[in-house]
């Protein structure tokens, strides 16, 4: 029951903000506030609760398939919801599901926060719209329910649409229509294939069902199941984003308003990625494997040609926007490599990807509110204006590049090692990009903040508010960087179990071969130490 | 004929009974008030007697008409549908300073037309009941005769259907000329034999049935009299056209071509997907370029009619429940859509333009609001009803293996986006700089008018839209009762 008030209290928080708007805007802010800090207690609460379940050794609970799903549960709901078209509102969460709503309602937040003296029109609608969204994308990641799944990834469009095209910048209304069309479009693809995968299990076992638990493992024809991956891939590729379908990102992202951005940056994009993780390789591991070829290319290219896009842009938004391309492509390497070490460095990469550039989008937009520009020839020597940002930007800047002891380190590190195992080529060039990363992260820090000061420039530095949000978030990635291993810990039950539900093919995983076989019953994780760069293979204690 | 008989056809004689009695009340005292209040009772009435005939045993009444339970769903649709458009009518009528009383008997006896339709099995109550329904349009069309646009929009209309209904009366004729049948049932047999190239009178008959009942469905190569006549038509006028019209003689259709499928009558089938094809990609692509809210809402019905043909060719029960479904769907927001249209035209013209919505959002909140819940109904977004229409379709379409009309009603269906969106954002978006608005409008130029039952009525579907978006399943019952009595083969 607890799943459901994740999407009920954002959801009911929602037209509440908007009716006390009347009154005045404070309140419907500090209801904006409590609609995504109360789940976010909530989940805290259920984490510790869970803490023992989540790190004790993954145990399959059933036969097959759905058994293998089953095991990383720690709560689930199931009701049937329209019988006749066998759909039921099916919600479950593991540990990977728990980090997706984390980060969920932490930016749910943060937008809020960050919006808190920028936004004064219709500040009503403004806080419904960022409700909304964080209420469909909870829904996003808790549903096992395919049709569900869907009726929450469609929903979230609308009110990020409306965030877009009423709050935006200059082309506002070109970057929302041309992001609805784009993720609408996807989304239909994989309609198509979520129906026509449905149709195909109603052949072979006589049940017409959405359950994802039961279409795990349906049969069918390799040449059928490369079609209906590709339909599944389309929707994530085009949310992930992955090149040549990233155009729409570069636009809403930097047409967005702030607390938009952070919610499209650090959430929105993720879903690609959880899509991916949850859905379109457990159902069809050996269309992935023939893919993954094409997959991997796609992957460097998006590293390299992000990063150079970076390098070359006047807008800061919009080279943070690129930035995203970039990194993203580092997640896609981890999902196809599929390994112990690439996933569990593609959660980490979701978070810390998440934190750092959620991060840099607030410092873009509380300059945008100083000085109401992002044009970068504009700015210079801002440091000397503005110290506590300068340094504040220094330091995300340098986790967006991948410095050492913050967490972007560590994921990527381990997304590297694990793509590795699989391909040499892909591996090699991904590490390129994080030269070309470097690149364009101190270049933007040199024109925006260092050097001289040509414009002179004179405003606010940054406020207790933002010192808070942003601190925290600081924080965040430094524990990650030395200390990632409760994270792992909570998703390690998750990549077990996907590493054995998709382990049923004939998918070789790379050496790593602590994973063992399909017989397997547990697979221990190795820990990762990323504080000097070296890892040290221990066990971390759970194999009894 | 029993007596008995009467009570099963009980919903046509309470129509015509209605619209007898509305003429007469007309003729003594001359009232808008009383014509719409009894126009409403008649609707009432009707309603009620559907549950009179549904409780006799036996359906089949004369070779003409069968009232079995698919033959009623669709009557109290249309029913409710018409009670919807003659409140809209209301304030409208007022406003356009015409004698209102005769528009609600030709409201009724249009209604009546499209009863006969859904419950007709034979040849003649088809006719019949098309023809009813036509000459009422006609006169419906054209009913602010001073309006230029109305009067042609009319003669447009009266010329195509005329032709069409020749078209259709001689298909008739040569299907009757070479089997010797004019029932519905005999037409179904003729499509399950297949239809082989000795038969080229029986097909040339089938084809002309079909020039005709393409015409009244809008469908391409048949649809160009519809953004003109969409137009020119009164807002109120064109809802009806939009949804009645359309939903009895598309009921009509899936009665008599019930044997279809990609299996039979295979020539038949590969025409019909044919049409579904260019009329999803042709109502879609020139709805992009309009700026008359009423012509890209005619566009879009084509593309809706395209939609609704792929549900059909999918052929069986589920894709008969995808129809009835997608058809409540469809009605409900366009009754909506055009709804909005009417409360906000004045007497001198509808509120047509693109302009006329700039900053409705701000204006007008709440119908900003059920217009954008309508627009997203018609895009298919989640919470609607038309998200679970189009997904009904979807699911029906890959059941029969249908993926050529499927992937062409997804990508199709993302151009439709394109506009709707348009729309919202002219309602919604203060400074539409990147927007190209043919003719520099300054703000507002329809004055805020409306009758508050209008807008209940509007809330009240837009309630139902988003009501059954979430929790469909009564819906669905109710259509799979009423489609599993039809004789499937």
């Amino acid at each position: 029951m607890i799943l459901v008030l994740y999407i009920l209290i954002p959801a009911v928080a929602a037209p509440v903000a908007w009716l006390l708007a009347r009154r005045s805007p404070a309140l419907a802010r500090w209801t904006a506030v409590a609609g995504t800090a109360v789940p976010l207690v909530i989940l805290v609460a259920q984490w510790i609760a869970k803490a023992s379940a989540l790190q004790a050794a993954f145990v399959a609970k059933g036969p097959g398939p759905s058994g293998l799903i089953a095991g990383s549960w720690i709560a689930h709901v199931q009701t049937t919801w329209i019988g006749s078209l066998g759909i039921s509102f099916f919600l479950a969460a593991d540990g990977l599901t728990m980090i997706m709503l984390l980060l969920t309602f932490a930016l749910g937040l943060l937008a809020v926060l960050c919006s808190w003296r920028g936004i004064t029109e219709r500040v009503g609608a403004f806080h419904f719209m960022i409700l909304w969204t964080v209420a469909g994308l909870a829904g996003v990641f808790l549903s096992l329910d395919l049709f569900l799944f869907y009726f929450f990834f469609e929903m979230m469009l609308i009110p990020m649409y409306f965030l877009i095209a009423v709050w935006g910048h200059e082309k506002r209304v070109y970057a929302a229509i041309k992001f609805f069309i784009f993720t609408q479009v996807s989304g239909l693809l994989m309609l198509v294939a979520i129906v026509a995968l449905v149709v195909i299990h109603e052949r072979a076992t006589g049940v017409y069902t959405f359950d994802f638990t039961q279409l795990l493992g349906t049969r069918m024809a390799s040449g059928t199941a490369f079609v209906l991956m590709l339909g599944f891939f389309a929707a994530f590729a085009v949310k992930l984003p992955v090149w040549p379908l990233h155009t729409w990102l570069p636009d809403a992202h930097t047409e967005a308003p702030t607390a938009g951005s952070v919610l499209l940056a650090g959430v929105l994009i993720k879903i690609g990625a959880y899509g991916m993780l949850r859905f379109m390789v457990p159902l069809f591991p050996d269309a992935v494997r023939d893919f993954r070829t094409v997959a991997l290319i796609l992957a460097v290219i998006g590293i390299i040609y992000g990063a150079i896009m970076a390098y070359g842009q006047k807008d800061m938004k919009r080279l943070v926007a690129y930035t995203s391309v970039s990194h993203m492509g580092f997640v896609l390497l981890g999902v196809f490599a599929w390994n112990s070490w690439a996933l569990q460095g593609v959660i980490l990469q979701l978070v810390c990807h998440a934190l750092s550039t959620g991060a840099l989008f607030i410092m873009v937009g509380g300059l945008q509110d100083r000085i109401h520009t992002r044009d970068m020839d504009k700015m210079g020597g801002l440091w000397q204006v503005a110290p506590r940002m300068g340094g504040t930007a220094m330091f995300f800047a340098m986790a967006s590049l991948g410095l050492p002891g913050l967490g972007n380190f560590v994921a990527e590190f381990l997304i590297l090692v694990g793509v590795w195992q699989v391909s040499h080529w892909a591996a090699v060039l991904g590490a390129v990009g994080l030269v070309f990363a470097t690149v364009y992260a101190l270049w933007m820090m040199q024109r925006a903040f260092q050097g001289e000061e040509t414009h002179s420039w004179s405003f606010a530095d940054l406020t207790r508010r933002e010192v808070g949000m942003l601190g925290a978030m600081i924080v965040a990635l430094v524990l990650l960087g030395f200390w990632p291993q409760p994270l792992i810990t909570t998703a390690k039950q998750t990549v077990t179990g996907l590493q054995l539900m998709t382990g049923q093919s004939t998918l070789s995983w790379g050496p790593t071969a602590e994973a063992g076989g399909p017989a397997a019953g547990e697979a221990a994780l190795p820990a990762a130490d990323g504080a000097a760069g070296s890892t040290a293979l221990a066990d971390d204690g759970a194999r009894q | 004929m029993k007596a008995g008989d009467l009570l099963t056809i009980s919903p046509l004689i309470a129509l015509t009974l209605s619209s007898v009695i509305v003429m007469l009340a007309a003729a003594f005292w001359r009232s808008h008030g009383l014509a719409l209040g009894l126009t409403l009772a008649g609707l009432v009435v009707t309603f009620g007697m559907l549950f009179v005939s549904a409780s006799r045993a036996a359906r089949v009444v004369t070779p003409l008409v069968t009232m079995d339970a698919y033959a009623l769903f669709f009557i109290g649709l249309l029913t409710v549908a018409t009670a919807v458009v003659a409140i809209l009518s209301w304030s409208y009528l007022n406003r356009l300073r015409v004698r209102p009383e005769e528009y609600y008997v030709l409201l009724l006896t249009a209604t009546l037309g499209g009863a006969a339709l859904v419950a007709s099995t034979h040849f003649a109550s088809f006719f019949l009941g098309l023809e009813i329904l036509s000459v009422s349009l006609y006169a419906l069309i054209v009913y602010p005769v001073h309006r230029e646009d109305a009067v042609e929009a009319a003669v447009k209309y009266l010329v195509l259907a005329g032709a069409t209904s020749a078209f259709l009366i001689f298909g008739m004729a040569l299907v009757y000329a070479e089997t010797g049948t004019m029932s519905a049932a005999g037409v179904g047999a003729l499509v399950s034999a297949g239809l082989g190239s000795q038969q080229v009178i029986v097909t040339v008959g089938i084809v002309m049935l079909l020039v005709g009942v393409g015409f009244k469905l809008a469908v391409v190569p048949f649809h160009m009299w519809t953004p003109d006549v969409y137009e020119g038509a009164p807002a109120p006028v064109t809802a009806y056209v939009a949804t009645v019209s359309k939903g009895a003689v598309f009921a009509l259709l899936l009665r008599y071509l019930l044997p279809l499928s990609s299996d039979t009558g295979s020539t038949l089938f590969l025409a019909l997907a044919a049409v579904a094809i260019a009329s999803m990609i042709a109502g879609n692509l020139l709805a992009l370029r309009q700026d008359n809210v009423k012509r890209i809402l005619a566009y879009s019905s084509i593309a809706h009619l395209g939609y609704l043909l792929v549900a059909f060719l999918a052929s069986g029960e589920r894709a008969g429940v995808a129809v009835g479904f997608y058809l409540i769907a469809y009605f409900a927001t366009t009754l909506a859509a055009f709804g909005v249209v009417t409360v906000l035209s004045t007497g001198d013209r509808d509120a047509a333009d693109l302009l006329d919505y700039r900053g409705l959002g701000a204006r007008r909140p709440v119908l900003a609001a059920i217009f954008a819940v309508a627009l997203f109904s018609l895009a298919g977004m989640p919470l609607t009803m038309g998200f679970i229409g189009k997904f009904v379709i979807v699911s029906a379409g890959a059941g029969a293996s249908l993926w050529a009309l499927v992937i062409v009603l997804v990508l199709t269906s993302t151009i439709g986006l394109y506009y709707y969106t348009r729309l919202i954002v002219v309602m919604y978006v203060r400074r539409p700089e990147e927007l190209e608005l043919a003719g520099a409008g300054v703000g507002a130029r329809v004055a805020a008018v409306g009758g508050a039952a209008a807008i209940t009525v509007l809330a009240a579907l837009t309630a139902f839209l988003l009501v059954f978006g979430v929790y469909p399943t009564p819906l669905l019952r109710l259509v799979e009762h009423a489609v599993s009595t039809l004789p499937w083969p």
